[in-house]
């Protein structure tokens, strides 16, 4: 897909000149970013470098402090809260689940920017459920309580909220946190076939660079609150980034399974070898 | 397919809230029944009608059905408190007792009835708003840390609240024996020797009250996922809190005034129904809490009129009794 054909489907998240603050500590500055619409994004960086900051900026759960972030030209922060919500779903990275809500009740919530008061749940309201419940592949766990569930599907039945939501816009922080390689990529395969299917536009943090180079459409590298680079995977991850942003020395070969670029760390850079136990 | 399953999972719902209106009908009809002055159900029902003049009509009409309505009215405004304050905070240990916020009602009422020389409940009503107000804001203030409501900050800046304020209490009791004697009454929380007449200029708060918690209890179910899903889900956060706490400050306001600050009533009824419907559901757990405030309410009156017959306990004195365990077990709960 050409930058054209991304910009012309719509759902495109900006930031111009964005300050992002906690108190006094200055976490994200002068930021002018675009993020495709239609594609997936997937925003790295080292610890602390304020990517999921970032992602609260865009999401409207932090206030910038200057600048401002626009969806589709519009500021986000003049929409409705309700009207923002139609458009763009978020799965935070620690949200806390309700004492015995069994995995259904948890993705009917997803409904609530659809309904109104005294408007009784809807035929469409069940469908959405129903297939947020399939797609996660959670439909055979919908009677369980979620705080029984094993990591994995725990998160999926997170995502199944955030699909019920029917939002074009999905942002996720740290999707694979907590999660073991089969369910990190049991997520992001999920991420990817959302993308593919129904076109929705996706926003995630990501800590693997392999994974972001290889799930990915744009890359977002961000380095003490500022942009250190963006663009597609193939062009923005080389050794001397990596070099740059994660002060880590190694050598950026194909993925020999998909051809993205795939970091390999050099042998003993810049640690001393490990003193035996 | 989405036809019968929802029903299959809803339907013990309905037996258990009309089993629940059920053990509330029974537990009012005790409570005209029962006392130091036992009277047969057949004359309440007489007394009711206005077909029965005896003596113990005149008990059953002119005491018990003051004492039974106002307790139906004041249960019902905290068991509600309780939910709502818990889904505000999403903290299971809140409640208006917790929260310092009857007990900051109280103090108001004792200082007004000290410095103003207040003889009326009537006259109460006011204060007992601001003093349930001023503790609310004060114990939210305490739990703020860096923008969030912190859950343990929050229950244990609320009880020492609650502790400071019962000293000062004490504090203004103890300066003026003499014409406190009315406050201090009122102070240990009771439903008896009240007339209506104290309920009727409280009824209008308590109503608004109760609306606005009906109203915010979707938005409680979304806030129960964390403040960052909840705003993402479009719930106007801040705006719920403040709705929340309003109705919260008027039901346990409104509650105090005619009844006294009791303990734990709006702490056992949310922890009561999430138990009986294994549900979280705020939709489920508000109506519920509105016929389970009551009935705890009534059963802790009832159970006073009875241990030590003929005299009697207040009912403040027997909810504090069989709450304070319950707080004990919840807290070692939690802190797993």
């Amino acid at each position: 897909m050409t930058a054209d054909q991304l910009s012309a489907a719509g759902n495109q998240l900006a930031t111009h000149g964005l300050d992002l603050r906690y108190g006094d500590r200055l976490i994200v500055g002068g930021l002018d970013l675009v993020l495709p619409g239609g594609a997936v994004t997937a925003i790295v960086g080292p610890n602390a470098c304020g990517k999921s900051t970032l992602l609260r900026g865009l999401t409207r759960l932090l206030a910038p402090a200057a600048g401002t972030v626009t969806l589709d030209g519009s500021d986000i922060h003049r929409m409705s809260a309700k009207a923002l919500a139609l458009r763009m779903g978020l799965l935070p990275q620690q949200p806390v689940t309700p004492d015995a809500i069994t995995v259904e009740a948890l993705v009917r919530l997803g409904r609530y920017p659809h309904q109104k008061l005294l408007t009784p749940w809807s035929a469409a309201d069940q469908r959405a459920v129903d297939e947020a419940l399939e797609r996660t592949g959670t439909a055979v766990l919908r009677d369980q309580p979620v705080d029984q569930l094993s990591g994995g599907q725990r998160q999926r039945a997170w995502i199944a909220l955030a699909l019920a939501q029917d939002t074009d816009l999905l942002l996720l922080d740290e999707p694979t946190t907590f999660l073991d390689l089969r369910h990190q990529l049991d997520v992001l395969d999920l991420v990817a076939e959302l993308h593919a299917e129904a076109g929705r536009t996706v926003v995630m943090v990501l800590h693997d660079l392999g994974q972001a180079a290889r799930y990915a459409d744009h890359l977002v590298v961000l380095k003490d609150g500022q942009l250190a680079s963006a663009g597609a995977p193939a062009d923005v991850l080389d050794a001397e980034l990596v070099k740059s942003v994660f002060d880590v020395d190694c050598r950026v070969i194909p993925d020999p399974e998909t051809g993205t670029p795939l970091v390999i760390p050099k042998a003993g850079a810049k640690r001393p070898t490990a003193v035996s136990a | 397919m989405p036809g019968p399953r929802p029903a299959a999972r809803t339907w013990p719902r309905i037996p258990l809230f009309v089993a629940g209106l059920c053990a509330l009908a029974v537990c009012a009809a005790l409570s005209l029944a029962l006392g130091a002055r036992s009277v047969p159900l057949s004359t309440v029902l007489d007394a009711l009608s206005g077909t029965a003049h005896g003596r113990d009509a005149i008990v059953v009409t002119g005491l018990r059905l003051p004492r039974t309505l106002i307790g139906l009215a004041a249960g019902a405004a905290l068991g509600v408190a309780g939910a709502v304050v818990q889904g505000i905070t999403r903290n299971p240990l809140a409640s208006p007792t917790t929260l310092g916020i009857n007990h900051g009602a109280g103090f108001a009422v004792v200082l007004a009835v000290y410095a103003l020389h207040l003889t009326r409940p009537i006259e109460y009503l006011w204060f007992a708003f601001a003093g349930a107000a001023a503790a609310a804001v004060f114990a939210q203030a305490l739990a703020r840390r860096a923008g969030d409501l912190d859950p343990v900050r929050l229950a244990l800046g609320g009880t020492v609240l609650q502790l400071v304020l019962l000293s000062w209490t004490s504090t203004v009791m103890l300066a003026s024996k003499r014409s406190l004697d009315e406050a201090r009454f009122w102070l240990a929380g009771s439903l008896a020797e009240r007339p209506l007449s104290v309920l009727w200029p409280v009824l209008p708060a308590l109503l608004i009250g109760l609306v606005v918690a009906a109203a915010i209890t979707p938005a409680l179910n979304a806030l129960a996922l964390g403040d960052d899903s909840a705003h993402a889900l479009g719930v106007p956060v801040s705006r719920i809190r403040l709705a929340g706490g309003l109705a919260v400050v008027l039901l346990a306001g409104s509650a105090v005034a005619v009844a006294g600050p009791l303990s734990f009533i709006g702490l056992a009824a949310p922890h009561l129904v999430r138990q009986l419907f294994r549900t979280s559901d705020h939709r489920i757990l508000v109506p519920g809490c509105l016929i389970a405030g009551p009935l705890l309410l009534l059963g802790a009156d009832i159970l006073g009129r009875l241990v030590i017959r003929p005299s009697e306990l207040q009912v403040g004195i027997i909810s504090a009794f069989l709450g304070a365990p319950l707080l004990a077990l919840l807290a070692r709960k939690v802190a797993r």
